[in-house]
């Protein structure tokens, strides 16, 4: 279980050999329970761990990044870490068939997690799908500071939500849509939000999961005038910063709009830094945007 | 064992105290990694390459994920040489770190202009010249698919740069003869030769049957292309036998570092192997360095080209 960590002795994430501790069911997804040495304590709401797939040799060779459910610093193998993957793929699949005992190479914790409010005031939590992983221990943080929280949890149909129960305990409220009805609301997050944020006054909305969503709260933050900070999900080759894959159009602090990574200058931002509608391009006044389609500075 | 090994690697000028450096672009300047392993421990960082100006790169999706490989569309993303100076390689200067700074052009002009601009900066144990980066939207614009077109690049740069710090040619793989254009840029003046770039690769995502990539193509890079790397390596050295060569495509651990040593490269960057492990580059020195041994051989230098020996002929 050794662990690597060079520079400042605080600085980022490290790189650790973990063990499968457990692989659960829940709803269409798997939470995957592993020790971690060293993470837990480090780990913030919104972090996320990069974990290799495919064991060695394999043909895989990118990490596969989630967001961090849930640590808990008083395991008995020095902390352990949860998180929630939807195995739709190959690298995915691999790792929900981890057995209890199996290593795993961890890195983590990674990325900036959510800012949490100075003052105790009222927020709303908002997760799309299995994107509402991060926030039960972002709601535990809020509420240790006096916040009151409200969830909103929304997803296609019901088996693809997560955390229904766990919310029902961890939050002041919990609101519940689908888009075909199945369970709580029929209809997206966005058409319960204004009314929760009319009722309870929320100063700040945090939200993860798809892009779509994302832009959609923060453009309700924007109308209101509140914060909104948003867990993008873009995909990762690294996780670490070094291959610039997963880059997204940010308005900076002097104005200035970069394709920023969201691996270390994210997965959270906030919502107004975003170019929501330019996701997928580059706007025409990003830094060192194509001057033209025949020349300049993208030949 | 390893450690009777003498690892310095030979290249051009440069004596390296390790043969494994960083591949450009799969390191950015060092920092980041430098929080999993101590990068002034391995032969060099080789930077991202960098251009006059800043630039956007291309828009996402930049990355597909390919058997053994990865194909890449990233565009050469970057700050412009005057925030490179002021911060990355000021930054690499003062962590005490080797660093090849690895620059790209648009135009002969461009590549002369970045030359001319880091000549003396100090800290900069070589250039690496990229000539044959694939993304790029005009793929007359890879410059080492031409040799004529190579050797004007090299011949400017090298008029730009000062005689005490070599140059490396970075070559595509994606040519009827790389031993051709290895010679046009070593008679341009080159010092040395960086190969394999990535190869140009296409994936179709078959749910939106659309290609994967917002750049359509891409580079493809790790193990899926390691054959073909070790085989440029083996063609340059049989051609021009002197040259350094820096060797690079898909190498994960220190036996992939030696196949490049053995046909003949004098030191190896570690690229794509990165992003799966970020010590990669100083696991596989300890790991070349243990194979090294086993071999009987003393030092790095003497395995350099082995595999070129005649037959009968061994340690």
């Amino acid at each position: 279980m050794a662990s690597k960590r060079f520079g400042k002795p605080d600085a980022g994430p490290i790189q650790v050999r973990g063990e499968v501790l457990a692989v659960r069911r829940s709803g269409d997804y798997y939470v995957l329970v592993f020790a971690a040495p060293g993470v837990a304590e480090a780990t913030a709401p919104g972090n996320f761990v990069a974990i290799a797939v495919g064991g060695q040799p394999t043909a895989m060779l990118l990490r596969r990044c989630f967001s961090i459910h849930r640590v808990d610093t008083a395991g008995a193998l020095g902390g352990t870490v949860e998180i929630v993957v939807d195995a739709h793929g190959p690298g995915t699949k691999w790792l929900v068939e981890r057995a209890v005992g199996d290593p795993i190479d961890v890195i983590a914790p990674l990325g900036r997690p959510f800012s949490l409010p100075k003052d105790p005031v009222p927020c709303v939590l908002v997760g799309g799908g299995y994107g509402s992983a991060p926030l039960f221990m972002l709601a535990d943080r809020l509420r240790e500071r006096g916040c009151r929280v409200d969830l909103v949890l929304g997803a296609a149909t019901e088996s693809r939500l997560f955390g229904v129960v766990d919310g029902r305990r961890r939050a002041s409220s919990l609101t519940i849509t689908t888009d075909d009805g199945s369970l709580g609301t029929k209809g997206r997050v966005t058409d319960v939000l204004d009314r929760l944020l009319d009722d309870h006054g929320g100063q700040v909305i945090y939200g993860c999961g798809p892009m779509g969503m994302l832009a959609g709260l923060a453009k309700v933050a924007q109308e209101r005038g509140i914060v909104s900070q948003c867990a993008v999900e873009e995909a990762m080759a690294c996780g670490v910063g070094v291959c610039m894959t997963c880059v997204l159009p940010v308005i900076g602090s002097d104005g200035v709009t970069r394709m920023t990574r969201s691996c270390t200058d994210g997965p959270v931002f906030f919502g107004d830094q975003v170019r929501w509608d330019s996701v997928g391009t580059v706007p025409s006044d990003c830094l060192g945007a194509p001057v033209s389609a025949t020349g300049g500075a993208q030949r | 064992m390893s450690n009777v090994v003498d690892m310095r690697a030979n290249l051009a000028s440069v004596t390296l105290p390790s043969p494994v450096l960083t591949a450009s672009g799969c390191a950015a300047a060092g920092r980041e990694l430098d929080k999993f392993f101590d990068v002034t421990a391995i032969g060099a960082v080789v930077t991202k390459s960098i251009m006059v100006q800043p630039r956007s790169g291309r828009p996402t999706p930049r990355m597909a994920e390919t058997p053994a490989g990865m194909l890449n569309s990233i565009g050469l993303q970057g700050p412009g040489i005057e925030e490179f100076i002021s911060k990355d390689l000021r930054w690499l200067r003062e962590r005490g770190a080797r660093t090849v700074v690895s620059i790209a052009g648009g135009s002969v002009n461009e590549f002369a202009e970045l030359a001319n601009r880091l000549r003396h900066e100090e800290g900069i144990a070589a250039l690496e010249v990229n000539i044959s980066c694939p993304n790029v939207e005009s793929r007359g614009q890879v410059f080492a698919c031409d040799p004529r077109a190579a050797s004007s690049v090299i011949h400017a740069v090298r008029r730009h740069t000062g005689a005490q710090t070599p140059i490396f040619a970075k070559l595509s793989p994606d040519v009827t003869d790389i031993a051709d254009i290895a010679q046009a840029c070593v008679s341009a003046g080159a010092d040395g030769l960086s190969m394999i770039n990535t190869t140009l690769g296409m994936v179709i995502n078959t749910d939106t049957m659309r290609p994967a990539l917002a750049g359509i193509t891409g580079g493809l890079s790790g193990p899926a292309i390691r054959p073909m790397a070790v085989r440029c390596v083996w063609q340059v050295r049989k051609a021009l036998p002197d040259v350094p060569i820096l060797g690079m495509g898909g190498i994960a651990n220190g036996l992939d570092a030696l196949q490049f040593i053995l046909a003949g490269a004098n030191a190896v960057s570690v690229g794509t192997a990165t992003f799966n492990d970020p010590s990669a580059p100083w696991r596989i020195h300890n790991e070349l360095a243990a194979a090294l041994a086993d071999r009987g051989f003393r030092s790095l230098a003497d395995a350099v080209g082995h595999a070129h020996r005649e037959e009968g002929v061994n340690l």
